[in-house]
């Protein structure tokens, strides 16, 4: 299938540029499968009942990745999609969702992407997901995802997920559950700047024992624009968590931190790291003895932080 | 050859106006070892700060060889040739000790010379170069980090700000052998900001600052008699041994 310029250079950023028909993948072009394919141990189903898909992943996957990138550049749309993923015990996958919005319109185009993630006992799941947006069109680009992972006994989840640049407006629910000695791990990472507006809610409940959350938050909130968090561990059992939520705020941005951590068990611990600041005058002047002007030093600190 | 002529630097305290540097003046020859010793409060590390360009001077003229400097600022300083290693090194959330070598070398560097570089500091190079350089960072870590920036390129002029303070007196040793190798080839001048013995006994001259001024300046035999007096009145028991 022949993809054109515009849909090849959000595809590039949203998913490094890694996307190739072949293996396992979904390429939804405007609320639409555009093309998709399976491999021996993954097998992806489109839904009879609403839009999206169903990805089976079998025990025997091994290093595997599957690649679901979402692009939207019909200003005026609004791409409400249902994928949900079912890993088998013991299997072993990469999962890349980025989803891209090119807007060149005057209207609004939205993706509301909503995943659940039922994830077997002892099997290991990395999932990327790049949000972005482009186009000098006038309409909003907006993103709303809803990510719920449901996981079982010793099941290991890494969630990388990065708005790079240009989302207007984005609102996150994230929801985790996670049973005995089941490990979590996500790294968050998020620009805004202009007028965009960003909230990301995150709930974790830690109902097993010997479960274990890293959550890592990072952020830079340029211009005019604003961001809250609202990360929320839950241990109902013998559990560790830790939260850590770091932003730099520029310009006239505002950043909101509403970190909450509630034990239900004598043997949960759950810590909570929270800080917002400007960029360190010291770490502009390093830089400037290596060469750089101020505004490539603001950009390597940026860049770096959310590296 | 750095030549600094006149150099002032007022701030207003209380409505009244404190010299911290007070007119000074002096040169550095090319691959010259000048160390820059004296009491705390004297006024060495703003010197330092004002040869580099990260406070501005109220009076004087600074000249790197040939080119007037002393409206530069601190990255035009930089691209002029002057290198700077602080005292106590900022640290940068995200960013990997690798990537902050790369920058400082302004090119690319091998794997390798990234590992020589932190191995010429005392660190157990490979380890190191995925780090970040941030909290999980000893402060005897940074340092040693930030010395090997320094040392990641050359510059006609590197200013190197107490290197000694926080590190392990075994990192010393490597930090003396560095300093004399690069001295020994007499490729780039250095000016080192420093109380240590070992570190002054290196000097070609040794320039003692006390209240904003130059208190002594010249070669080891005519300056260290004057370190190593125990007279309180001369205001000398500053020299760590």
């Amino acid at each position: 299938m022949e993809i054109d310029k515009i849909t090849q250079g959000v595809l590039n950023v949203i998913d490094n540029g890694t996307f190739k028909q072949e293996g396992a993948y979904n390429l939804r072009y405007n609320g639409q499968p555009l093309c998709h394919g399976d491999s021996e141990h993954i097998k992806i189903k489109s839904k009879t009942d609403k839009n999206g898909i169903d990805v089976y992943i079998d025990g025997n996957t091994k290093g595997e990745q599957v690649h679901i990138p979402v692009v939207v550049t019909a200003s005026g749309m609004t791409d409400i999609v249902y994928n949900d993923f079912y890993i088998a015990d013991g299997a072993d996958v990469v999962i890349v969702a980025g989803c891209g919005i090119h807007n060149a319109g005057c209207d609004n185009a939205r993706h509301d992407g909503i995943h659940s993630f039922h994830v077997g006992k002892g099997a290991n799941v990395r999932y990327e997901e790049k949000h972005y947006g482009e186009g000098d069109g006038t309409g909003e680009r907006i993103l709303n995802p809803v990510t719920k992972i449901y996981m079982e006994e010793d099941s290991v989840f890494t969630l990388d997920t990065a708005q790079i640049k240009g989302v207007d407006s984005s609102v996150r629910e994230t929801e985790i559950t996670m049973g005995a000695g089941a490990k979590l791990f996500v790294t968050e990472r998020l620009m805004t700047h202009d007028h965009q507006n960003a909230v990301s809610n995150m709930e974790i409940q830690m109902n097993g024992e010997g479960s274990s959350a890293k959550i890592a938050s990072r952020s830079v909130a340029k211009g005019q624009s604003s961001q809250t968090f609202h990360p929320k561990a839950i241990g109902n059992a013998a559990c560790h968590a830790h939260v850590q939520c770091d932003s730099i705020i520029m310009d006239k941005a505002e950043v909101c931190s509403i970190p909450e951590i509630n034990a239900r068990h004598i043997d949960a611990s759950i810590i909570h790291e929270a800080a917002i600041g400007r960029i360190n005058n010291e770490q502009l002047i390093k830089l400037r003895t290596l060469g750089m002007t101020e505004e490539e030093a603001e950009a390597v600190i940026v860049d770096a932080f959310l590296d | 050859m750095l030549q600094v002529k006149n150099l002032s630097y007022e701030v207003i305290e209380n409505g009244q106006k404190l010299k911290i540097i007070d007119d000074i003046s002096f040169d550095v020859a090319d691959g010259e070892l000048l160390v820059i010793t004296g009491p705390n409060g004297g006024g060495k590390s703003t010197m330092a700060s004002l040869l580099m360009g990260i406070k501005p001077q109220t009076a004087g003229q600074i000249i790197l060889d040939g080119e007037d400097i002393t409206n530069y600022d601190i990255d035009h300083r930089a691209k002029a040739g002057l290198g700077f290693a602080f005292q106590q090194p900022p640290r940068f959330k995200g960013m990997t000790v690798k990537h902050l070598i790369q920058l400082s070398s302004g090119g690319e560097l091998s794997e390798d010379e990234s590992c020589q570089l932190l191995s010429n500091v005392g660190l157990c190079a490979r380890e190191y170069l995925e780090r970040q350089v941030d909290a999980s960072l000893s402060g005897g870590e940074m340092k040693r980090i930030e010395i090997a920036t320094a040392f990641s390129k050359p510059h006609k002029l590197c200013i190197f700000d107490e290197p000694e303070a926080g590190i392990d007196l075994w990192s010393f040793s490597m930090l003396v052998q560095q300093f004399e190798e690069i001295h020994k080839a007499k490729k780039e001048s250095i000016i080192i900001i420093s109380h240590q013995e070992r570190i002054i006994q290196m000097a070609d001259r040794i320039m003692v600052i006390r209240d904003g001024r130059i208190q002594q300046m010249g070669t080891k035999e005519e300056v260290m008699p004057m370190l190593l007096e125990d007279d309180g009145d001369a205001g000398c028991k500053y020299m760590k041994h």
